[in-house]
This record gives structure tokens, sequence and C-alpha cells, in this order.
């Protein structure tokens, strides 16, 4: 009977209670599709048993929750002597009130039962379903190729995933169920008002349609304004974060007065539209409570008059009250039903579109397993384009190179030519455009993915380590691997002799929580992470350039005691790193311009050459020091 | 192998990380220092919070006694005996002042309260941030920029939280003991009778709330937690392809995700438990006023009107009591953050401008160190009694292997941090005898890593020169070589640089920081060379701009390539916080100390000699 309907919960639940939810940060227009409704409504009911307990329960409270005005109203008429039919004795009245009290003791427990069934599986049903949207997300997510990684921002991703994921999740009990409730309670108490008295049914549903409305208008405005409040915010954010993280360069330039005016001025325009919500919402709290209470006036006038005139009793006059009563909070809440339609609706649409989407890289039917004869793997007049079939924005056009077991091939070129693309197309992180790429003679598109990859080890320049520990994170292609295989790879990698000495050895973690690794140790991490697999073919893409070059050259020995086994690709702009290849090539704008091995492209006297006395010039970091250890 | 791994679990694999990021919040609910300084900040408003508490004190006023007229209406004009039209119509008109009395007392309460909370979160905000701009670096060093931002954004948000209910909570503390000396005014008896309800609630909450919470916040950590290895999924999704771990990591996943899901279960629970307690202490209290009530007015030792009174108010008497013990957790919560944002603003500013500090208004641009001895830990000096002197215009290379201080010294240099012995001159003044501002107009820097700001390029070249007109910035640019891929750019000079220049490549960026530094105009130019290997084109550039932005200035360079070093008037060697020899490049190879070794070991560059070299 109290108008007790939300409840407390943990705070990231509260959340999605409130229109004020971060979930709405990036979500535009309040547009309803009813398509995308639907389908969550389906997921749903597929949890059929909770979902028919939700919503028997649902209609269970509320007409629990409606049957007790009714004995209240009757309580007050016994106690008055009014009602007491065969008022002859007290003793019949006392009767008479003690199973009103009965009654309403029952219906309160019963109410209250159904109610945390109502709401713990309604919410419970939101969970599940969070659960399975997780998984088809973080699936999808997966698998999606890098093309598409490559436009989406991870920011944008990971806010689907966490923040709209959760206003899809609340639809069920934030929407479908309160929706349940709204009806039977309004529908229900109308009725049973309407036994009673049409003109005071009237006044006391008056306030109904104002407060709706008033609720709804003013929860989709504060939701405009919530994300407008949170683009000033993130800008404040970005401000308060650079200047902490770029503290050096403030006080190097004494820009402190400066910050200070820039945060005064973003904090100012926050405050601005804070101000303005608060007056949003206080107009429409304030002014719905207030007709509430006029239509009590009503009630309380017109009813009144009809007491004097006899034509009902106080007892009904009070159970017309209590009814107002029930009905306040859940009319009040229309607003937060509203917003969870709309919330549902542009929260889902980005949601489901990185669910549903297709990876433009799939594995073709019928693919098999990848068969290793020679270990040839052969580029045929390869033209790559990252927007598909336009001439103009070429990366590659018309490559053509192979390389076997054994060898090394190592590819030069100014930034942008297309050295890393070369690197990414062998593994099938992109689809050439024209031409085709295989592997001894099976062409990568008609390979299982898994066995292509496997083979394929591409060692990237900013590679991403995971927050786990040293050995979870050289042993990332194959967590089974032991700890002799680990340590092997990584002595390859020339990282053994550090990690040995670590307190915690192989079990350091890495990462935000763990120690902080140099550039150089980075990639030699990488390193060992891509020799794990032992891969047919292995890539360095521009991996070594933060190493310096005594250790590099370390690395390229001890990775010649297996060489037989695999192809090497060495991408650098570092000369001394691939100057040993069998087979350089000078790549510029994605043609082979020149290629040969180091001594033949020297005596070319051509783009090789020029780069090649470029890094010989006494001093430049990298050209005869280089070379002078390599010749070591 | 391959078979085994999609059913096992595979022993050396994790998704996401194993720590959820969310801090321990909890604390005493009452503190009074906390409390003190938070009333400070509510100073300013007072008015306005003053007018306030007026307003809700109206407005329980009114709340209370809307029950109360219905009682006079119902004993005064409707019982039978006793109907009175008048007197329904005065009650009406009464019952019409109240509510707009209650309209307007809410409006009001509302609005100064949610103004003022606004307000002083702001000014708690600023009041950190420009506490921050002032301490000294080392603090800044050891602290993390996270924790910091976190004290900046949540914890000042759970403030919000607080204050925003606190003046709530009065008025809910208010109406509770308000509606309880309303009911022992109209019945005693019965007043007592229905009160025996209320200590079993309080009772109910209190043993639930702890436990409830525990729930709540494993709840909320799990969520971090899968929600970090989902960021970690997309972040890393490359390697993720690359590696063919897409199933191992969505079985890791799903495991973590159904985790998850039991948390939240479990907290809806124990979120739900309540329900039933309050509805059936309501209907019980409500069945109590409905019996011996009833009975009362049956014998007429009571009027209707009071019965039905009393059934409103037992209504409404849960509502408060729930929202207190709600503001208590508010509280316990509001008392750790408002701890942790006292601990930020009194964080000591150790280096501050002199009572009589002078404005450097000329520098000649000479640095001199006398016998500075300096370090960052107690008891662990990095520098020791380093003097040397760097005549205008002069440039020197600083060299030696990681830890010898070479850092330590182009800090104290523009006055990061103060010597603990000895002193710093600069243009022959002590650096800690003139303002820092005025210091920092003839000292600017160039760091390792090229900083930039979100904001255009043109903002970012004229940080230090908010003033510097189109045309400087352009001739800076020009000097260092930049001009020409700037002008490349969609917007030219108005491009804004996404995520601190993330749209441009490292080399771009360090020549950008170059233009900055020469915009900044100052005699002496502090510059710590990038150790990060760039291609070799746009190491020739580097090496161009560098010579120009050194032009005219004295120099001081933390140098890492041989080409800059030998670029150098001087070379200073340090190691172990001591000067180990200097002289120029030739002098130092003659001499065929620490600098020859290192030379001779052909490393890239001296950084990559992290032990010592002569052992």
């Amino acid at each position: 009977m109290s108008a007790i309907n939300t409840s407390e919960g943990p705070p990231s639940t509260e959340i999605g209670l409130d229109d004020t939810s971060r979930a709405d940060q990036f979500v535009e227009g309040n547009k309803l599709e009813f398509g995308l409704l639907l389908r969550i409504t389906k997921m749903g009911f597929a949890h059929s048993v909770r979902m028919f307990i939700a919503l028997s329960a649902t209609i269970a409270a509320c007409v629990f929750q409606l049957f007790i005005p009714r004995y209240v109203g009757d309580a007050v008429d016994y106690a008055q002597g009014l009602l007491s039919v065969s008022s002859a004795t007290g003793t019949d009245a006392e009767t008479a009130l003690w199973s009103a009290a009965y009654m309403i003791i029952l219906f309160s427990i019963l109410r209250g039962l159904f109610t945390m069934l109502q709401n713990y599986h309604g919410e419970a049903i939101g969970h599940c379903i969070g659960y399975e949207l997780r998984l088809a997300f973080y699936k999808n997510i997966q698998r999606l190729s890098f093309g598409f990684h490559d436009k989406v921002h991870s920011g944008d991703l990971i806010t689907r995933g966490m923040l709209d994921l959760e206003g899809v999740r609340m639809f069920i009990s934030t929407g479908i169920v309160r929706l349940v409730m709204l009806i039977v309670l309004i529908g229900g108490a109308t009725a049973l008002m309407l036994k009673t008295d049409s003109l005071l049914t009237l006044l006391a549903l008056s306030f109904v349609p104002f407060v709706g409305w008033q609720s709804s208008v003013a929860r989709l405005k504060l939701r405009w304004m919530w994300l407008l409040m949170q683009e000033k915010l993130g800008i404040l954010t970005r401000l308060m974060e650079e200047n902490l993280t770029g503290i050096r360069v403030v006080r190097a330039f004494s820009g402190q007065k400066h910050e200070l005016n820039l945060f005064e001025r973003a904090s100012n325009s926050t405050l601005s539209v804070a101000l303005k919500r608060v007056s949003v919402r206080v107009a429409s709290t304030t002014v719905m409570s207030f007709s509430f209470f006029i239509a009590m006036g009503l009630v309380l006038w017109v009813g009144g008059l009809k007491v004097i005139e006899g034509e009902i009793t106080v007892g009904r006059l009070a159970e017309f009250l209590a009814f107002m009563t029930i009905l306040q909070m859940p009319v009040r809440q229309i607003g937060m039903l509203v917003n969870s339609f709309a919330r549902a609706s542009t929260c889902g649409a980005r949601l489901f579109e990185g669910i549903d989407r297709k990876p433009n890289i799939y594995e073709k039917q019928g693919a098999t397993p990848l068969k290793i004869t020679d270990g040839i793997l052969r580029f045929e007049n390869v033209d790559f384009s990252f927007i598909p079939g336009s001439e103009a924005n070429k990366v590659l056009s018309g490559v053509s190179f192979s390389i076997r077991s054994g060898k090394t091939l190592g590819i030069v070129g100014p930034p942008g030519s297309g050295k890393s693309t070369i690197a990414n197309l062998i593994p099938r992180f992109y689809d050439a455009s024209a031409g085709r790429i295989t592997i001894d003679n099976q062409d990568v598109r008609d390979i299982s993915l898994e066995s292509l990859r496997q083979f394929v080890s591409v060692v990237q320049q900013d590679s991403f380590l995971f927050t786990a520990s040293i050995e979870n994170n050289i042993a990332y292609g194959d967590p089974w691997s032991d700890g002799d295989r680990i340590t092997v790879a990584n002595t390859s990698a020339q990282l053994h002799d550090y990690v040995a000495r670590l307190p915690l050895g192989y079990e350091t973690l890495i990462g935000e929580r763990g120690v902080s690794l140099s550039g150089g140790q980075r990639q030699r991490l990488s390193i060992a992470r891509g020799l794990i697999l032992k891969p047919g073919i292995i890539i360095f893409d521009d991996s070594t350039a933060a190493i310096d070059s005594g250790t590099e050259q370390k690395i390229r020995l001890a990775l010649r005691t297996d060489h037989e086994k695999r192809a090497t690709i060495i991408i650098s702009h570092r000369l001394g790193s691939l100057m040993h290849a069998d087979e350089i090539l000078f790549l510029e704008k994605g043609n082979i311009v020149e290629r040969g091995k180091h001594e033949d492209l020297l005596k070319k006297k051509g783009r090789y050459y020029d780069l090649f006395r470029l890094q010989s010039q006494p001093g430049l970091d990298h050209g005869v020091e280089a070379i002078n250890l390599d010749q070591a | 192998m391959t078979s085994s791994r999609h059913s096992e679990k595979p022993p050396k694999a994790v998704v996401g990380s194993q720590v959820s990021h969310e801090e321990e919040m909890f604390g005493k609910a009452f503190d009074g220092i906390v409390i003190g300084r938070f009333l400070s900040y509510c100073l300013p408003y007072k008015k306005s919070l003053a007018l306030a508490v007026v307003a809700v004190l109206i407005f329980t006023i009114t709340q209370i006694s809307i029950p109360l007229i219905i009682l006079y209406i119902i004993d005064n004009a409707l019982v039978a005996g006793s109907k009175n039209r008048s007197v329904l119509d005065i009650g009406s008109v009464i019952f019409g002042l109240i509510i707009i009395i209650n309209y307007g007392a809410n409006f009001l309460q509302e609005n100064l309260v949610g103004r003022a909370a606004e307000r002083v979160l702001i000014d708690l905000r600023r009041d950190m941030f420009s506490h921050l701009q002032r301490v000294s670096l080392s603090f800044m060093d050891k602290t993390e920029v996270g924790r910091l931002m976190s004290r900046l954004q949540s914890d000042v948000n759970s403030l919000q939280e607080f204050l925003e209910t606190s003046v709530f909570a009065v008025g809910d503390l208010v109406l509770l003991i308000g509606i309880i000396i309303v009911l022992l005014m109209l019945d005693l008896n019965l007043a007592l009778l229905t009160l025996c309800i209320v200590p079993t609630l309080f009772v109910v909450r209190f043993i639930w709330l702890p436990r409830a919470r525990v729930a709540f916040i494993r709840a909320r950590e799990s969520n971090s937690i899968t929600n970090g290895a989902l960021a970690e999924a997309i972040h890393g999704v490359r390697t993720v392809q690359g590696m063919v771990r897409e199933q191992t990591n969505f079985n890791l996943y799903t495991d973590r995700a159904r985790e998850n899901m039991l948390a939240h279960l479990r907290a809806a629970k124990f979120a739900q438990f309540n329900i039933p307690i309050v509805d059936t202490l309501t209907g019980t209290a409500m069945a109590i006023v409905i019996v011996f009530g009833g009975n009362e007015v049956m014998s007429s030792e009571l009027e209707l009107g009071v019965m039905v009174a009393f059934i409103f108010y037992v209504q409404r008497f849960f509502d408060p009591i729930r929202s207190l013990t709600l503001h208590y957790s508010f509280m316990q919560r509001a008392m750790v953050s408002g701890q942790r944002i006292l601990e930020v603003l009194d964080v000591p500013i150790s280096i501050k401008d002199k009572a009589n500090s002078k404005n450097m208004t000329e520098c000649d641009g000479s640095i001199e160190f006398r016998n500075v001895t300096f370090g960052y830990a107690r008891e662990q000096p990095i520098l020791h009694n380093i003097s040397f002197k760097v005549q205008p215009g002069e440039t020197i290379a600083l060299v030696g292997p990681t830890g010898s201080g070479k850092t330590s010294i182009t800090a104290l240099v523009h006055r990061f941090y103060d010597a603990w012995e000895g002193e710093v001159l600069i243009g022959g003044d002590d650096v800690r005898d003139v303002s820092q501002e005025s210091l920092g107009e003839h000292v600017s820097m160039v760091l390792q890593e090229p900083f930039l700001f979100t904001g255009s390029i043109l903002d970012n070249i004229k940080y230090r020169c908010s003033t510097a007109t189109l045309e400087k910035v352009m001739d800076a640019s020009r000097a260092v070589g930049a001009d020409e891929f700037i002008r490349e750019l969609p917007d030219g000079y108005d491009t804004i640089l996404e995520q601190r220049g993330a749209n441009l490549s490292l080399g771009q960026r360090q020549l950008i920081s170059f233009a900055r530094a020469i915009v900044a105009d100052a005699k002496i130019l502090v510059l710590d060379e990038a150790t990060a290997s760039v291609d070799s084109y746009t190491e020739m550039q580097i090496q161009t701009a560098l010579r120009k932005l050194l032009e005219g200035r004295t120099g001081l360079v933390i140098a890492h390539r041989l080409a800059t070093i030998r670029g150098c008037d001087r070379i200073i060697v340090l190691q172990d916080g001591r000067i180990f020899e200097e002289g120029n490049h030739d002098e130092l190879i003659q001499k065929n100390g620490l600098y020859a070794h290192l030379y001779s070991l052909n490393y890239a560059s001296f950084d990559d000699i992290s032990e010592n070299p002569l052992v």
C-alpha cells in the first residue's frame, strides 16, 4: 500500500532505473524502432518460465494492492457503524473490523511477496539477456575483420558493449513489466472506483494524464540535457586528464594560468547545463506533486459534498483517497517507461549493429586446413585498396614475389609505401583486391583461417600486450605450451635474462598493475610470443625499431638455429636489420621499384643506394654502427 | 593439441584483469574533520542554504498537515450528526492554501539545494585542480594520473550524491519526528501501539544493509572485471585474431560473464528482500489502526477523522525510514571520498615563490650549478656536489647511462624541485630568489615524449604565448621544417589534433613541439632528446630542426644520438650523479675514458646501456 515500487539495488543496476544513466552517452535522437523493441521482447520471452512468473506476479501484486483500499473504506464505515449489516450488536462490527484487518495484513503480505517476485524475475530476465548479449557481442567483435576495427573507434565499441547493453537489458524490467503494471493498476483502480461513483472517479484520475505527460516530456528533455552534460563533462575530463598527464609540459611552459582559464571555461559551461537540469527536474517534480494534490483536494471537496448529501459514506471517500495514493507513484514513473522505450531502441540499434554485422573475412564453405609441402609463399600480381574498387587509393599494385622455407625476405621503403599491408595480407587480416596469394599453391582464401594463422605469425610494431603474467603473454598463441617452450622462445627473443632477474620471474604481471616494460622489452616480448607458435612464416613488421642493433643481432643469430623450417620476412626502415636477406624489395607507393640482394642493390645506385648512404652518415642513429655490428 | 584446444581449460590463459578497479568504499559515517572542511565550502552559499532549510521545514509541515485537514473535515463536516457544508468549504480552501505553500516550498528547497550542490562541487573540483597545478612534481611523479582523476571525478560525484540527498535527509528526519509527534498528540495509546512496528524496520534495515552491500559491491566489481575483459578484447583484437585465440577467449569470457550474471542475480535477491517486509509491516500497522482505532471509534473514545488520519500517516511512515537508512550509506561513502579529496587538497606545496621574489626581466642565458646535491628520496642523493657553468649561447650535451642524473639536472634548471644543497643560478640569479612565472619566461623545455594537447595545431604551437600571431607561429614552423606537412593537413594550422596528436606521426609531433619551444622564445632551452627510433627521412629533418632551435640560445641537451652530441659545444659525461669528465668530442675520445668507451661500444643510443658500462 505504501508507494514502494522501486527498490534499492546495487549501484550498477540503479544506473538503469534512472534516466541520468551513462548509457545514453552517445545515443542520438528519440526515434522508436519497434522491430528492435520486439526483438528484445522476444529475447525476454525466451526465458518463458521467468517471464511467466514476472508477469503474473506483476498482475497479482497489482490486484492485491487494489483490494486494500476497499477494506480500508469498509473498516472506516464499520467503525462508524454504517456498514454493520445487522447493526444490532457492537460485537458484529468488531468482528468485521478484525476480518478487515486480517484481510489487509494478508493482502499486504501477498502484495509484498508478489512485488518481490515481479522485481526479482524482471531483473533476472534482464541479467540473463545481458549475459546472452554480452556473449554474442564479444563473439562477433572478436571475429570482425581489421577493416571494421580500423574504422570503428575502440572507445565506441566499448561503449556499445557496456552501456548500450545496459539500456537494452533493462528494457524488460523498466519497459515491459512496468507497462503491464501501469495498465493493470490504472485499469483496475478505474474499474473499482467506477463501481462507487463516476464523477469522483473522474476527479481522482484527473491528475493521471497531466502527470503522465509532464513526466514523459521532462524525462525526454532531461535525457537530452544529459547527453549535452556528458559532452561538456567529457571536455572537462579530457582537459584535466591531459593537464595531469602533461604536467611537465604545463610546468615547463608555465602554463598554469592558461590551464586554469581553460578549466574555468569548461567548468562554467558544465555548471550552466547542470543548473538548467536542476531547473527542469525541479519544475517537473514539483508541478507533478502539486497537480496530484489538486486532484486530491477536488476529491475531498466534491466527495465531502457527496457525503453530506448522503450519496456516499466517509469510508468510500477514504477509499478514493487511498486509491489515489496507490496510483501516485506509478503514474509519476510513466516518464521512466517512455524513457526506457526510447533508450532501448537507440541503444539496441547500436548494440545489435555490432552483434549482427558479418565479418568481411570469413572462411569459405569447405575450406581445408593448410597442407605444407615445400613451404612456398607466393604473391601473384597482388593489388590492394582499403576502399574496394578504387583505383586512385591503391595501396599495393601488381606486387609479385615468392619466398620459401629457410629464406629471408626484406622489405624496405618510405612510410606509407605499403610494407605493412603486405604483412597483413598473408594471414588474411585483409583480402587482396586483385591477384592471389598462395602457400604451396593453395590460395589463402581457400584455407581454413585457423590453420592459416597458426602457420603465419606477424609480429607487429605496436603490439598489444595483455594485462596478465609474462608467461601468459608469451603463451598467448598456445596457452598449453609448457615452461620449457616459453623459456626457449624468450631466450631467443633475448628477454629471458631480464625476466629471470625479476622477483616473480615469469609470473610477473605486466600492464597497468604490474611492471611497465620499455619499448624494446615490449617488442622482444612480442617476438617471443610470435616464436612460440613455431610458425612456418614469421613476419617482423618493423618490430625491432625500439631494440638496439646489438640485441637485434643476437636475436637474429638465435633465430638462425632452426632456420630451415621457417620463412622470414623482415620489414624495417633500418637497413642493418635486413641487408643480409636473400632478397630485398624496395617499395614505393605500393610498387616494387627495386629488388635484389644487398650488394646488387648497392651497385644499382638507385633508391636503396641513396637510403644506404643516408643511413651511413656519421652519427645518424642507425647505419654505420649497425653495419659494423653485423659484420662483427 | 588441436583436439584439446576447444574442450579443456588452457592452463596459461586469462582474459582481462583479474582484479577490479573499484576502490573500497567503506568508512565511518561521520567524520568531524571532513564535515567541518565541507561546511567551509558551503559557506559562500550559506544564505541560500539557510533559506533551503526553512523551505524544507515549511514543506515538511505542510506534508504533515494534509492528513490533519482531512481529519478536520471528516470530524467537523462529514460525520453523521455534524454534517456541515460551510466547514467543508473552509476546510477545502485551507487544503488549497496548504498545497500552494507546499508547492512553493518544495520548488524552493529543491532548487536551492540542487543549485548549491552543483556549485559546491564545482568549487571543490576547481580547488583540487588548481592545487594540483602548484604541488611539487615529486608528488605528481609518485601519483598515478588515474588515481587523481578518480579523486576529481568519482569522489566528487559521490559527494554530489551525498549533498543532494543530505538536505532531504534532514527533511525526512523532520517528517518522521513530526509524524510521530502528531500521532502521539492525536491519540497516545493508538500511537504507541502503532509505533511498536517502527523499531522492527530499523532493526531489519540495519541487519540487511551491510550484507546487501557486500552483494552489491561484488556485483559492481564483477561488472568492472567483465567489462575490462571486453575492453581488452577490443583493444587487442588484432593480436587475438593473429594468434587464433578467439575460441579460447570466448570460453574464458563466458565464465566471466556467467559469474557476473550470478553476482547480479544474488544482488537482485538482496535488493528485493526488503519489499515484503516493508509491506507486511505497513499492513500490520494499518490493521492495528483499524482494529484498535475502529473499536475506540465505536466506543466514541476516538473520532473517525483521527482514525482516517492515522491510516494516511501509517502509509507514509516507512518512506522516510527507508530513505534515511539509504542516506546512511551515502554518508559513509561521502566520508571516504571526502577524506580522499582532503588528502589531495592538503598536499603541501613545497616550491613557492619567496615573499620578496623578484621578477627576472633580463637574463643573459647563463646557467651555473654550484655544489648542487639533490635527490628525490631521503638519504638517496641522485646528484652529488655538481658544479658547472654554461656560458650564454653555449650548447652542452649531458651524456651518461640511465640513472646518472641527467634528467635531474634539467629539472633543477626549471626549479621543478629545489636542490638539497648548493645553488642553481640562471642569468646570475638563484632560481629560488626569482618568481617561478618569470623564470618560466626565460627557460623553455622540450621533453622526450612530444606531449601535445587536444586542440588545433595553432593552439599547441602558441601554448606558451597565447598572443602569438599566426605569422610568428608559421615562422617557427618553417624554421623547424614543420610548415610543409602542417599545410598539407586538411585544415592546415587549424587542424584539430585528436587524442593528443594521435593522427600525426611521432616525428611530426616532435617537430611541432620544437616549434612550440621556438614561439616561447626563451633564452635557455632545455631539451631531452627522444630515444625512439624514427625512419631515416624524419631523423634528418629532426636533426636540422634541432640546429635551428638551438641557434642563439643557451642549450642544455640530454643527448642520445651521436649526431646531436657531436653538434654540441661541450659534453658533460655523468655517472652516478657525478661529473665524470667533460670536453668536446675529440678531446674526450683522446682522453679514452668513459665517453670513449661508450662510443666504442657503437650503440645506437647511449641510453641502451642501462647497466654500468665499465663493469
